[in-house]
């Protein structure tokens, strides 16, 4: 009678649901968890926007299509931003891969762009064209690998704190554009007009084409990079496993020093294409946050580059798609897009809970014994 | 003279609320990049807030001083704190990556305050500025000291206090003790006796309440009610992260801290006779004196002043 | 007078996995007023039962009483709540907290947070027992022994009556040994019960009242310490010597390949984890290295490896290649060119290779490169190589073929979320001059070794993590051994592994000493060193106790110093000179 009652304390005691690590999931069952958690979000999207609208839910998803897919125009504009997102999650997946926080895109962006400028701003007009674009690209460069590897000498030496570091320095690079426009602008209206010089061509008579073809080829090449090289291969050691690596005798400072300098060259040709390629002009905000925004495509690629092709393109789906159920929907300002961004995000980083951990409900005796039984088996 | 101290002590205040909140949440193990989010999801609760109720009188002059202050407290803490009640949900139950969350809070809290404030009725947001933002009545009559010291609003008094008492809760009382003990080894904490999830749920929705109130802040006071958008917000968020490294932790540092970095900020826009060049390169001082205390502050290497231990790693009992 | 019983265990068991039994039927109780030694060998389950009143673990089968009534403890506070306080080998502080602050954390004392009047309460306490403590100090500014103390008087305060003791004179000198004793017997005096977990007889003998033995996971015995003697304890701990049928030819012609002189090591305590130690190595033997898990058999290890900075002493490698033509698959032209240079190399008719022709002018690089790959440049004598303050990278650029097995498999051998393949790659990847990874050679490694090894495994891209622990390590192993070494360290090859795997390590380590590697093998099982080793040197706290003829030696011997009695020089000699 007394056993009984210590039982029954102890199954009372035993908590209703506990978090448990799982083995790996096939890949099929993290697509489609992924799926639904896409789909939740959107639906919920949708029901939020007609709440405010009076609209059916059913206009916010033909918006969204006709917003991305609605011209050719706006067809090239979602593989332009597209590419360009690449573009940076192509920089940061090195770093991030090496587990290196790199929050600084924005910044490393925006030196590579501010470089450009410098170039056609000073040397615009005076030697041609031929001449100008190769020196933009080498000045640009040069100018993110700066501001990448910065970052990286000091964690390498002293173990600073990479992700604060590389955040102060997003607003370093934008105090560094404010100021040259100052100098550059004489009437004080902070505007840079688009430049004239060291415009890049058009390819096949599209403005659109270059940075697509750039930026599809060097997610390519950094897959290959990753993938196939010596260097590939020592980034995944030093992530996955300092120790090892330090067994095995590779440099773990080298590597994170090298690795940054290509992870922020690379972000320093996106800022490039934005100054020769689309705008011509920079703004504090030319980096259009894509720095943040990259983090999550590679994140939610898990550091695939090939992958990093579909997260990219969904994600400025959503957002170009968003422009017009802003519109249809008659909202007044952009928020709509971010807030249903959000949603999306908040809705997949969840589900890396469900991929790494299980939720196991408390069991009656029976059938805790059977489950233990069938364990045993496994 | 007067007027840059004034105004640095407002930017400051809104640095400093901001502050608060991150070391809170900080302390208890938890990166918040969502920080610039949540501030700005503060301004729209507190904004919401102040409409209704200027909307609720018969005319602006009857409004109090005390009821718009404390609903407008309520609103932006309670708006706030919901944002990183998600940011708590995805980071300590579902264990999810606290960089990538809290940049996802930060977008979604720039939507959603934009969102809001554009069905906010801001007509009365004149007034209620002008109230919000009146100084003690005794301050002009002490001249310029009297306006430096005394010639805030309200807001301004309640942020120092708030970094005060924080500092007391976490240096002087148990439950300070236990916060710190979660930040530093949340499997100490747990082995003690203290439950973990508990005070990192707590931590960061009170931590995200406080830093609320400095967007609310830094919209009806110290611009007074005028409205563009959530970036210059997020901005100060941003900066209110950096301003956690510079103060090493430490609220009662923080008051100090955030007066040098408003002052840093406000100085560019108050000496005479520089250029707009020169005023840029000032403005830059903040985040480049942050990086120095970061390089110092790991070089050095001194226990007491480097981040909580498990500063950005979510904890799992089962992982001994 | 019988003491009254506080504790009662009674036919606990506990297991881990399908397989691994921790322990099994124990029944042992504790008395107030008395300190009760648990005696056994590393793995014998000494931790885990006592996890068990600690909270930590929960027992699968038996039940727990206290003062005789039947308890369930589930968690450490758990434990508090019955008055058990345990003080784990690794000691659970927060470095930036104030010695008060870390005792006081967690309790709530009515609801007030008076850390003054706490303070009093712990010096009261601290008196009553002869701590010697600063309540101000920060534990990170903390020797350990200090750090020791906070966790026994956190225990205290939170009103412990059953104290257990984790090793805890591990890492102490002999002074706060004493000093550490003195508490203990002052607590026993107040009437607390204190647990220490050990291996250190003298230590059993001086303190302890009565003494549990345990072995296997199995209750051998429980004795009063005055009616017994530490040659029977050591019996009883290591039980009777089982020979295991291991196939163990006789070394031939066996050759120094490495020596170690005098190398000392400090640990980021402050203390000394190696402390003068020096032994050789031979091509052709299996040399045992047995001693109490910790006592600096890993760092002895990776000291040797080039992992860590040695405070004293030489580590120095002896290439075999008297005699045989130098080759550049094991040395750059670099290293050939400083061979030369140092006046090592020679022609086959005995000239002298200088790297310059009869008039002293340089030769070509080219020139060199054809004369070393047709066979003509020799060494003189056996390649010294002092490896001291040398990196791994380094070592394998000098040509000194080392293979490693860690202790540590997935976090230092092997990278756990990378599939079979590349972690073949690990070692030989930098081979060649492409940017590109050759992943078709070890691709066929990783079959080979899946083949000839036995692994289990869903095909080589299988992340090793997904692996078994044996499997796991037959694959580290497979990889070492495929490196083709002149030194083989295995730091616990067979932890965790069945009998079929770990019969497959024996037979591979076997196997590579008839190559004429020299192998070093780190153990725990006595039995498994006395029936594979040639010899086995014993250390004990970073220090040799002695080297014995494996073939000769009696486990009652190694027992004894692994417990720290140092071999008479008369032996010790013998065991030498081989």
């Amino acid at each position: 009678m007394e056993k009984q009652q210590t039982k029954q304390e102890q199954i009372k005691k035993e908590p209703w649901l506990r978090i448990v690590k799982r083995d790996a999931l096939p890949v099929k069952k993290v697509i489609l968890i992924y799926a639904i958690a896409i789909v939740a979000s959107l639906l919920v999207s949708s029901i939020i926007c007609s709440l405010f609208s009076s609209k059916n839910p059913l206009a916010f998803f033909t918006s969204l299509f006709t917003g991305a897919f609605g011209s050719s125009r706006r067809i090239w504009l979602l593989l332009q931003d597209t590419a360009l997102l690449l573009g940076v999650a192509v920089a940061l997946v090195p770093a991030f891969k090496m587990k290196f926080w790199n929050l600084g895109g924005n910044g490393q962006i925006l030196v590579g762009c501010l470089a450009a400028i410098f170039c056609m701003f000073y040397l615009g007009g005076k030697i041609p064209d031929a001449l100008l674009i190769p020196i933009m690209t080498v000045a640009s460069i040069i100018a993110g690998a700066v501001w990448g590897v910065l970052p990286a000498i000091f964690k390498a030496y002293f173990g600073t704190n990479e992700s604060l570091f590389t955040l102060m320095l997003n607003y370093i690079a934008a105090g560094l554009v404010a100021m040259f426009i100052t100098i550059w602008v004489k009437s004080g209206s902070g505007i840079l007009e688009p430049l004239k010089y060291g415009n890049f061509p058009k390819l096949f008579g599209s403005k659109y084409l270059l940075t697509v073809l750039v930026f599809l080829t060097l997610a390519v090449l950094m897959y290959v990079y990753l993938k196939y090289t010596k260097h590939g291969y020592e980034i995944s050691v030093v992530g996955d496993s300092p120790n090892t690596a330090k067994y095995i005798g590779i440099d773990v400072k080298r590597v994170i020093i090298r690795t940054m300098i290509i992870s922020g060259a690379l972000s320093g040709i996106v800022g490039l294409f934005l100054a020769g390629g689309i705008h011509h002009t920079i703004s504090t905000a030319s980096a259009n946050n894509m720095g943040f925004t990259a983090i999550m495509a590679t994140w939610l690629a898990s550091f695939n580059p090939l992958v990093m092709i579909g997260t990219c393109f969904f994600i400025i789906f959503i957002s170009r798609g968003m422009v017009e159920v802003r519109g249809n929907f008659g909202f007044t300002n952009d928020s709509i897009a971010n807030i249903v961004i959000g949603l999306v995000y908040f809705c997949v980083i969840a589900c890396s809970f469900f991929i790494t951990y299980r939720v196991v409900f408390r069991k009656s005796g029976a059938k805790r014994k059977k489950t233990d039984k069938a364990k045993g088996v496994d | 003279m007067t007027i840059f101290f004034v105004s640095a002590i407002s930017i400051a205040t809104v640095l400093l609320y901001g502050c608060i909140g991150e070391i809170i949440t900080e302390k208890a193990g938890h990166l918040n990049l969502g920080i610039p989010g949540i501030m700005c999801m503060g301004t729209a609760g507190g904004c919401l807030g102040v409409s209704l109720y200027m909307g609720a009188l018969s005319s602006p002059e009857n409004a109090s001083l005390i009821l718009l202050f404390l609903i407008s407290l309520l609103f932006s803490t309670v708006f706030a704190a919901a944002l990183g009640g998600i940011y708590a949900l995805l980071t300590v139950t579902l264990r999810c990556n606290q960089n990538i969350t809290g940049l996802a809070i930060t977008i979604f809290g720039g939507g959603a305050t934009n969102f809001i404030m554009s069905f906010v009725d801001r007509t009365n947001f004149d007034p209620a500025g002008k109230l919000i933002s009146s100084s003690l009545p005794f301050a002009d009559k002490l001249g310029g000291f009297g306006k430096v010291v005394f010639g805030h609003g309200i807001y301004v008094y309640l942020a120092i206090a708030v970094a005060v008492v924080c500092s007391l809760v976490l240096n002087k009382t148990r439950v300070g003790l236990h916060l710190r003990a979660v930040g530093e080894s949340p499997a100490t904490a747990d082995a003690a006796g203290i439950n973990v999830v508990l005070y990192k749920y707590m931590a960061i929705i009170i931590g995200s309440g406080i830093a609320g109130i400095g967007g609310f802040y830094y919209i009806m006071d110290y611009i007074k009610g005028s409205w563009e958008n959530a970036a210059t917000i997020e901005a100060f968020g941003w900066l209110a992260i950096a301003l956690v490294i510079f103060v090493l932790w430490k609220p009662n540092v923080a008051i100090l801290g955030a007066f040098l970095f408003g002052a840093c900020y406000i100085v560019a826009f108050v000496i005479p006779n520089i250029t707009s060049t020169q005023r840029e390169i000032i403005k830059m001082l903040p985040y480049v004196i942050t990086i120095v205390v970061l390089v110092i502050t790991s070089i050095r290497n001194k226990r007491e002043n480097q981040p909580p231990a498990s500063l950005g790693l979510n904890y799992f009992r089962e992982e001994r | 007078m019988e003491k009254e019983t506080v504790i009662e265990l009674r036919g606990i068991t506990k297991r881990f996995g399908a397989n691994i039994v921790a322990n099994k039927n124990v029944s042992i109780d504790v008395k107030k007023g008395e300190i009760l030694s648990i005696l056994g060998e590393n793995g014998c389950g000494k931790t885990t039962l006592m996890n068990m009143l600690a909270g930590i673990y929960y027992p699968d089968e038996g039940t727990i009483l206290i003062r005789g009534e039947e308890v369930n403890i589930r968690s450490p506070k758990d434990a508090f709540n019955y008055n058990i306080g345990m003080i784990h080998q690794h000691f659970k502080l927060i470095d930036v907290f104030t010695a008060a602050q870390n005792i006081v954390i967690g309790t709530d004392d009515n609801g007030k947070y008076d850390i003054k009047s706490a303070k009093d309460r712990i010096r009261e306490m601290s008196e009553k027992y002869g701590f010697h403590i600063d309540l101000d100090k920060k534990v990170y500014e903390m020797s350990v022994s200090e750090k020791q103390t906070v966790e026994i008087v956190k225990a205290l305060y939170r009103g412990a009556d059953v104290l257990i003791l984790d090793e805890p004179t591990a890492v102490l000198t002999p002074q706060e040994i004493d000093r550490l004793f003195d508490v203990l017997r002052a607590m026993r005096k107040n009437g607390k019960s204190v647990i220490i977990i050990t291996h250190k007889l003298n230590e059993v003998m001086e303190i302890s009242d009565r003494v549990t033995v345990l072995r296997k996971g199995e209750h051998i015995k429980t004795v009063n310490t005055s009616e017994t003697n530490e040659k029977e304890l050591a019996d009883m701990m290591v039980g009777q010597k089982v020979t295991l049928n291991i196939d163990r030819p006789m070394p031939e012609n066996p050759e120094l390949r490495l020596e170690v002189e005098g190398i000392s090591l400090m640990g980021s305590e402050g203390h000394l984890i190696l402390d003068n130690v020096s032994f050789s190595a031979y091509g052709g033997e299996i040399l045992g290295i047995a001693g109490i898990a910790g006592t600096g058999q890993r760092e002895l290890l990776e000291s040797i490896a080039g992992l860590h900075h040695l405070q004293s002493g030489s580590v120095t490698y002896y290439n075999p290649k008297k005699d045989k033509p130098i080759t550049f698959f094991h040395k750059t032209f670099k290293r050939v060119m400083e061979l030369a240079q140092s006046g090592m190399l020679r022609y086959a008719d005995g000239t002298d290779f200088t790297g310059k022709d009869e008039k002293g002018k340089p030769l070509s690089k080219k020139t060199i490169c054809n004369q070393v790959e047709a066979g003509e440049v020799f060494f003189k004598e056996d390649e010294v190589i002092n490896l001291r303050e040398k990196t791994p990278l380094q070592i394998r650029e000098l040509g000194v073929r080392f293979s490693f097995v860690p202790e540590d498999r997935l976090g230092m051998g092997l990278v756990g979320d990378m599939d079979i393949t590349d972690n073949m790659m690990l070692r030989s990847y930098r081979r060649g001059k492409s940017v590109f990874v050759d992943r078709k050679t070890p691709e066929d490694l990783a079959n080979e070794i899946i083949d000839s090894l036995q692994v289990v495994t869903p095909g080589v891209h299988t992340p090793v993590r997904r692996l078994s622990g044996g499997n796991i390590q037959k694959v580290l192993v497979g990889r070492e051994i495929a490196a083709g070494p002149r030194v083989l360290m295995a730091a616990y090859p067979v932890r965790g592994l069945d009998i079929n795997s770990s019969y497959t390590i024996y037979n591979l380590l076997t196997s590579q000493k008839k190559n004429g590697v020299a192998v070093i093998f780190v153990g725990e099982d006595l039995d498994v060193l006395l029936s594979l080793c040639d010899r086995i040197m014993v250390l004990a706290g970073g220090k040799v106790m002695g080297t014995v003829d494996a073939r000769k030696a009696k486990k009652e011997e190694i027992g004894l110093m692994m417990m720290g009695t140092a071999l008479k020089d008369k032996e010790k000699q013998e065991g030498e000179s081989l």
